[in-house]
């Protein structure tokens, strides 16, 4: 499945491991329940882990782990379940995490704008290609509120002198 | 009234281009059916039964001539020469083509309007009191925090796919017009020790399980009101139930987890918020918006009006709809008109185009260019001198638009029902318009006073039968229609869910037993001055009951 991040169709070199033994080498991520049940075994591989949260995880779960994190993925099985929102909104602004936080699952084109506000970086989809990810992100020049992007918000554009 | 700056004007031309593309990929096949719903609905866009619906967002219920022009012009040219008021002070098109719903939005956003977020499982067009900066009973006018919260949740990235839809209201009177306690979060400005607020509601609604919403906080001040909705709104998204479609709103969150938990937890996402994450609503944008909002140039007049008392002693019939649709305004020698869109035997909430013309004329000629849509499908000129009323009287009563039945039982909420709408399970329309004949002779209306009758086609509620003094709700029962009766609901300060009174009755049945409940009531009032709904609260459902069901 494609993988879009920093407008360029990328190359994976995660493998999502949901159950089972996890591989001796390469970069994993695991669910949130596996990261927390065998943390050690995971920290001791001395490889890059990730860890993917379904829609009902709690982000604060991952705080102890935050700084040996190199990937988050956010999970949409369904494209209407917006709690992936959230939880990006919790991880970029209130967590301060600042790896790779990926959107995978049920991902839409017209959706990739919200998420990219929302403080996701990259996508993960068969609904949607790189060009249209790109047309999608340039649809708006302005936002009313502020979010987890760096752009400032029309309320206070409105106020900052030139 | 708000003008768009050049953000404003920017982003819904560019919401028009975006919505554009994807009707563009939708009708190439790019985008499923299925993938194309949220969007469309994002967009107002519904599939009814006969064709697709376009609901156009009014925000606050507040146009002007010039957009209400547009919209007449826009009833001839893409639909069939008629509107539709709704209930969320907005208005619908049943009979538009998706191909040319792009050139609609273009249309809109020529006079500063569109249909942003008018349906779908994400904040809705907010409204307000419609006599709102007019009304004598406010502290304060509360359009400009209306439109700081539409700006705030326009295309809100955080709360685009919540668990289902959601109402925000906003009132500053004493006497909620605005229904705030059926909302999923209802507002109610106050001011404290020199400081403006609001006291926050959540969690009412209507439907299927109809509740009134849970006190939350008794005041937020205005600064610190953006983040505190952010907080509700987040807890909502996290923790709102997703696995049934009738389980999802806010009020099931609230009753499940209990207010005071509920509270808890939104008190908690507030307090665990990071100046970093705070809106920060500079005082100069706050100030900046009010501007907008300043009274119009009234002219010093004197309490009462020579010419209005003339042609009040030498029209009847102006005198008699003096009488019923007036509302008191706040600054002498002016009143505020409601302009009933429920003639007898007519559609609730339509207009066709000639008479949006007359409306925005008048409005132009005489009201300072101000026009409201109510809750109850009634359009509104907030500020009419008296010295003009019978002028104002005469045009409106050319144009059919002149009834004078506001708030009176004829002045019905009705729902488009099983005749338009693909939930509905019966029709609500003909069973208004039968109960209208019933009850069309003036002074037997005028007598019976005070009287809200809320009809729908279904469980939703769109036509808010849980919150009318009669509720009417349109029944299935194999194949056939029946209407269940209820007594006692209220949208105000004091609301409360009406209750169901006995068996359903046939439609042919149902114009007969509401005759049966209003006379009974006039039978019990201790005088004129007693409504129908203070005798609902003061003797309970049983009197009426028996009535109904000894006779049927």
């Amino acid at each position: 499945m494609p993988l879009l991040k920093n407008g360029a169709e990328i190359e994976d070199s995660w493998t999502f491991v949901a159950e089972g033994d996890l591989p001796g080498s390469a970069c994993i991520s695991v669910p949130l329940e596996k990261l927390i049940e065998n943390t050690d075994a995971l920290l001791a591989r001395n490889q890059p882990i990730g860890v993917r949260l379904a829609p009902a995880d709690d982000p604060h779960d991952l705080e102890p782990f935050l700084d040996r994190i190199s990937l988050i993925e956010i999970d949409f099985p369904k494209y209407t379940d917006g709690r992936g929102f959230s939880q990006a909104q919790l991880l970029r602004r209130r967590l301060g995490y600042t790896g790779e936080l990926r959107a995978v699952g049920h991902v839409l084109r017209d959706q990739i704008l919200y998420m990219n506000r929302s403080g996701f970086d990259a996508y993960q989809t068969s609904r949607a290609d790189l060009t249209g990810v790109m047309k999608a992100l340039e649809e708006y020049s302005a936002f009313y509120q502020p979010a987890a992007d760096d752009r400032q918000s029309v309320f206070s554009q409105r106020h900052t002198k030139a | 009234m708000y003008r768009y700056d050049e953000f404003d004007a920017q982003i819904v031309k560019e919401r028009v281009d975006q919505f554009r593309s994807q009707v563009e990929r939708r009708l190439s096949g790019d985008i499923l059916e299925d993938e194309f719903k949220p969007l469309r609905l994002q967009n107002g866009v519904y599939l009814q039964l006969h064709a697709y619906m376009l609901r156009v967002a009014i925000p606050y219920g507040q146009l002007n001539a010039v957009r209400m022009r547009k919209l007449a012009k826009i009833a001839r040219d893409y639909d069939r020469g008629y509107g539709h008021m709704t209930t969320r002070q907005n208005i619908q098109y049943n009979w538009v083509a998706l191909k040319d719903i792009p050139d609609v939005l273009g249309e809109l956003a020529e006079v500063e309007m569109h249909a942003i977020q008018t349906s779908g499982n994400c904040i809705r067009n907010v409204t307000s009191d419609h006599f709102a900066g007019a009304t004598k009973d406010e502290i304060m006018d509360p359009r400009p925090w209306c439109e700081i919260i539409r700006q705030w949740s326009t295309f809100h990235p955080e709360f685009a796919f919540l668990p289902r839809k959601f109402k925000i209201a906003v009132t500053a009177a004493e006497h909620d017009r605005a229904a705030i306690r059926v909302h999923d979060i209802g507002l109610h400005m106050r001011q404290r020790d020199g400081v403006t607020g609001f006291e926050v509601h959540v969690g009412g609604g209507q439907g299927r399980t109809p509740v009134i919403a849970a006190l939350v906080n008794e005041f937020v001040p205005e600064t610190e009101i953006l983040d505190y909705l952010e907080a509700i709104m987040r807890v909502y998204n996290r923790f709102g139930r997703r696995d049934n479609k009738y389980k999802a709103r806010i009020k099931i969150l609230v009753t499940e987890t209990g207010p005071e938990a509920f509270t808890r937890l939104v008190e908690e996402e507030y307090a665990a918020q990071r100046d970093s994450e705070k809106i920060a609503l500079p005082q100069a944008e706050i100030e900046r918006i009010n501007a907008y909002f300043a009274p119009p140039a009234f002219a010093d007049k004197p309490e009462t009006s020579a010419a209005f008392e003339r042609a009040k002693a030498a029209d009847p019939a102006f005198a008699n709809w003096a009488r019923v649709n007036l509302h008191p305004h706040k600054v002498a020698g002016y009143t505020s008109v409601t302009i009933s869109l429920k003639p007898i035997g007519g559609l609730a909430g339509d207009a066709t185009d000639s008479q949006m013309a007359v409306v925005a004329h008048l409005a132009e000629t005489y009201g300072f260019d101000d026009i409201r849509v109510t809750h109850a499908q009634n359009l509104v000129l907030p500020h009419v001198a008296l010295d003009d009323l019978y002028t104002v009287y005469r045009e409106l009563d050319a144009a059919g638009l002149a009834t004078a039945n506001e708030s009176l039982i004829t002045d019905m909420i009705v729902c488009p029902g099983l005749d338009y709408c693909n939930l509905a399970n019966a029709r609500s329309i003909p069973v208004g318009q039968e109960i209208q004949k019933v009850f069309a002779d003036p002074a037997y209306e005028q007598d019976i006073g005070r009287l809200h009758i809320n009809i729908s086609g279904c469980i939703n509620a769109c036509g808010h039968h849980h919150v009318g003094h009669i509720g009417i709700l349109g029944v299935d029962r194999k194949g056939e229609e029946y209407y269940q009766i209820s007594l006692g609901g209220r949208a105000d300060e004091k609301a409360a869910i009406g209750q169901i009174i006995g068996k359903a009755l046939r439609a042919d049945e149902v114009p007969e037993a509401i005759k049966i409940l209003v006379d009974t009531y006039r039978g019990l009032r201790t005088d004129k001055s007693e409504t129908f709904i203070q005798v609902v609260e003061r003797l309970g459902v049983e009197p009426f009951q028996e009535a109904i069901y000894a006779t049927a």
